[in-house]
């Protein structure tokens, strides 16, 4: 049945999707907690810098952290309230992080926001918007946008991908911004078409989103294109689809060559969410304070498409779908393959949290590893061409500064080879051990 | 507030695994193999049964103490040694004594897997090693015990002394040492040996002779892409090719479909040239070393002195594994060029 349908061509494998937890239900606002604790590192990049005060008051969308250095994006105040606390708290990825808390003033009025004209903007209008309402890539590593969408002026970006693939299973946050968002993410796209001064989109989903690849074809034939050229491109359901390289590949036959990045072929890539938060910022002039999230697995009462405030914390998300499961095992933010399991239910939510997994015992596997068995199936798995097997023996055999070879900085963790081990090697713990050691030379 | 769970697991992602594991591959390899072993009880009698039980028993049992031996974690439950000793019982003639198992699985157990550094480092095959070793030290039982395949009489007819006195050859000896005619006067017409070879129904090593149960074994493996097609496929093409050219008594007047039905080509192809260790994983690769156990084979069956040269043939190749994943590695994605304008 995936026939003839775009993909790439070397490596990737079928995990079960677990989508059907989430994938028919409706995305509900939670209400706002008593608190919020926003990190001041967000994202990929340098942190931010608080630019309130203990006690302060502060609205609902209110620039409360700043940050002057090249990589970074501002954060704002999820909640109306008081600056309860400037501090640490945890931190979903690096454990601990400058936090500012803040106690919600429950009395407060939501913020309301009127739609604007865009079109007679310009890039640098444009792109000064995003930069100040904090865009970043919600789908990844959080890479702020407005430098994304600034490519070096001798690249010649001719190609936007939208990333639909949503390729992680359980997850199910940009199918359901496709499907009720459809007019804004199509609208987002020519926002970002715009601003890089080309014709072309493509939108990726996999075929396992027959209804949201429906809602935006419709999305695309209603909408007043005034001569952009943006299609909607069916994929084959395929991990890792949604993975950069690979989507490109899919899509424009294209290949990012290593170390480099998609402009270097030409193509900007935008996930769905992150497109949905552009048109926000642009014509809602709407900070990046509040983002959809999956939650799901066996672990949890209620599996469920959440509007959450950034910095709600996973344990009053918790409560509001009804508590755990007894089984409850494992606690991940992001997707299974490649998220990051936290030892507490105290970590907030950050802006590139996609989803909060509850998985029990029987979802996941902690069977001990054993020696490698040289089946090669790792090798055919992987969607870099690399040799995991290789990496872990040399690693567990004290040699991790020999990886190079290999190709472990080329490796982007996307665990198709754990994933397949039928020892169930640690191939990504290995992965990040030689990283950290091996010298940098291909 | 929500309970707080007292322990979560934290480990490095990916958080889901696919349901295989080295017991499942294992164990499949032994279900599929178990079918010509019953067979074989009905052709060459019940004493079949019995040494291919010690052979795995002393296999599992070797393996224990080996590992205890060398302190490593005892592994025996994975279904590697069981493997080895079905292997290793399937490649010895039907009439060897039933001590001489338990000698090849000490060699092949604790020599040749387990000193050589464990699974993922032996470089041979210990199956083929534990034969190897039993020809070179026991050669006239090991390349005499052969027997007719039981017609109309008790599969217990070998059982408690008299072997000898049966004692017969296989086809690969005839047929080396007095040509087609004389298979042809021994085993029936040439269709009827293509049947009955193709069913089992011949003198051979216990577990080698049923084409017919060995393929659906491997065909089996490879529909759980267990195996891939690459090394039975160019290893059984090349065998026959060369022995069509070369085989004959003039040039291109060989026996292909013989050459494959005798000896141990199919238990070879499938099930001791694809081992995970000692063979190469790209398929270039697997290719290449099917093409050089095929032509080893028929280089020894033809010059040798041996009449059969698949176990040697296979060993020849096994220590080249890590050249071959050396000289073929998976193309980089990130090594390929930009497509761009
Ligand atoms: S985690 Fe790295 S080595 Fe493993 S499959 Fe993915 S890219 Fe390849
Ligand atoms: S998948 Fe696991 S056992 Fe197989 S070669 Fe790779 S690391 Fe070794």
């Amino acid at each position: 049945m995936n026939k003839g349908l775009l993909t790439f061509p070397k490596g990737g494998v079928h995990p079960p999707e677990s989508k059907e937890l989430t994938e028919h239900l409706p995305v509900e606002a939670v209400p706002v907690p008593s608190q919020v604790d926003i990190l001041l590192t967000q994202h990929f990049g340098a942190p931010c810098e608080p630019v309130v005060k203990k006690k302060d008051q502060v609205a609902e969308g209110d620039r409360i952290g700043d940050v002057e250095a090249g990589l970074g994006a501002s954060v704002h105040a999820s909640v109306s309230g008081k600056v309860k606390n400037i501090g640490f708290a945890a931190h979903p990825i690096t454990v601990r992080a400058p936090c500012i808390t803040i106690e919600t003033d429950t009395e407060a009025p939501p913020r309301k926001f009127e739609p604007c004209e865009w079109s007679s903007l310009s890039k640098e209008g444009l792109l000064a918007k995003i930069k100040k309402a904090g865009i970043v890539g919600i789908g990844g590593a959080g890479f702020p946008t407005h430098v994304k969408l600034s490519p070096p002026p001798e690249a010649k970006v001719d190609t936007l991908i939208i990333n639909g693939a949503e390729c992680e299973p359980y997850l199910t946050t940009d199918h359901r911004l496709m499907l009720e968002h459809a007019e804004e993410i199509i609208e987002g796209a020519k926002i970002i078409l715009t601003i890089l001064g080309i014709k072309q989109a493509h939108i990726g989903i996999e075929v396992n989103k027959a209804d949201a690849i429906e809602a935006m074809m419709e999305a695309v034939s209603k909408a007043s294109l005034n001569g952009f050229d943006v299609k909607v491109a069916p994929l084959k359901v395929k991990y890792p689809q949604g993975s950069e390289k690979q989507l490109i590949q899919s899509i424009t036959g294209r290949k990012v060559p290593g170390f480099g990045l998609p402009f270097d072929v030409g193509v900007i890539v935008q996930n769905a969410g992150t497109t949905k938060a552009i048109y926000d910022a642009v014509v809602l002039d709407k900070p990046l304070y509040e983002k959809v999230i999956t939650v799901s697995g066996k672990g949890i009462k209620r599996p469920a498409n959440l509007l959450v405030r950034i910095g709600t914390r996973v344990s009053d998300i918790v409560s509001f779908l009804g508590g755990i499961n007894e089984d409850l095992a494992k606690v991940v933010l992001g997707g299974p393959m490649m998220g990051f399991a936290v030892p507490s239910l105290d970590v907030p939510v950050i802006k590139t949290t996609s989803g909060i997994l509850f998985l029990t015992q029987d979802e996941i596997d902690t069977s001990p590893h054993g020696q490698c068995i040289r089946c090669g199936w790792c090798l055919e798995a992987c969607p870099m061409g690399l040799s995991p097997n290789e990496i872990g023996i040399y690693v567990e055999g004290g040699q991790a500064e020999n990886t190079a070879q290999f190709g472990v900085f080329e490796c982007f963790e996307c665990g198709c080879c754990a994933y397949v081990c039928p020892a169930k090697r640690p191939l990504v713990q290995f992965i990040r051990l030689a990283k950290m050691k091996a010298k940098k030379s291909m | 507030m929500a309970p707080e769970p007292s322990i979560l697991a934290v480990s490095v992602s990916p958080h889901i695994r696919s349901g295989e594991s080295v017991e499942k591959i294992m164990w499949t390899v032994v279900a599929c193999l178990l079918p010509p072993l019953i067979l074989s009880i009905f052709i060459f009698g019940f004493q079949t049964l019995i040494i291919t039980l010690i052979s795995v028993a002393s296999c599992v049992v070797v393996e224990a103490v080996s590992q205890k031996l060398l302190h490593r974690p005892i592994t025996i439950k994975d279904g590697s040694a069981v493997i080895t000793g079905l292997l290793l019982a399937y490649i010895i003639p039907p009439g060897v004594p039933y001590w001489m198992p338990i000698l090849g699985s000490v060699m092949a157990i604790y020599v040749a897997k387990h000193l050589l550094g464990g699974i993922g480092f032996n470089f041979f095959n210990p199956a083929l090693i534990g034969r190897a070793f039993l020809v070179a030290t026991f050669p006239v039982a090991m390349t005499s015990a052969w027997l007719p395949p039981i017609r109309h009489a008790s599969i217990f007819k070998y059982m408690g002394g008299g072997v000898d006195a049966v004692s017969t050859a296989t086809p690969l000896y005839v047929l080396k040492h007095y040509g087609l005619g004389a298979v042809i006067e021994k085993f029936g017409s040439i269709s009827t040996i293509y049947g009955n070879f193709f069913i089992g129904w011949r003198p051979g090593c216990i577990g080698e002779t049923s084409a017919l149960l060995l393929l659906l074994g491997g065909l089996f493996l490879l529909y759980k892409k267990y195996i891939t097609w690459h090394i039975p496929v160019s290893m059984i093409g090349t065998i026959a090719l060369l022995t069509w050219a070369f085989g004959g008594e003039r040039a291109f007047g060989g026996d292909p479909l013989l050459a494959i039905l005798s000896g141990g080509v199919i238990i070879g192809a499938f099930f001791m040239a694809t081992d995970y260790v000692t063979s190469p994983s790209q398929p270039t690769a697997k290719l290449i070393f099917g093409v050089c156990i095929g032509a080893l084979t028929v280089l020894i069956r033809l010059k040798g002195g041996y009449p059969e040269g698949v176990c040697y043939a296979i060993l020849l190749m096994n220590p080249l594994t890590p050249a071959f994943e050396l000289w073929f590695k998976p193309k980089r994605f990130a090594a390929q060029k930009g497509a761009l304008k």
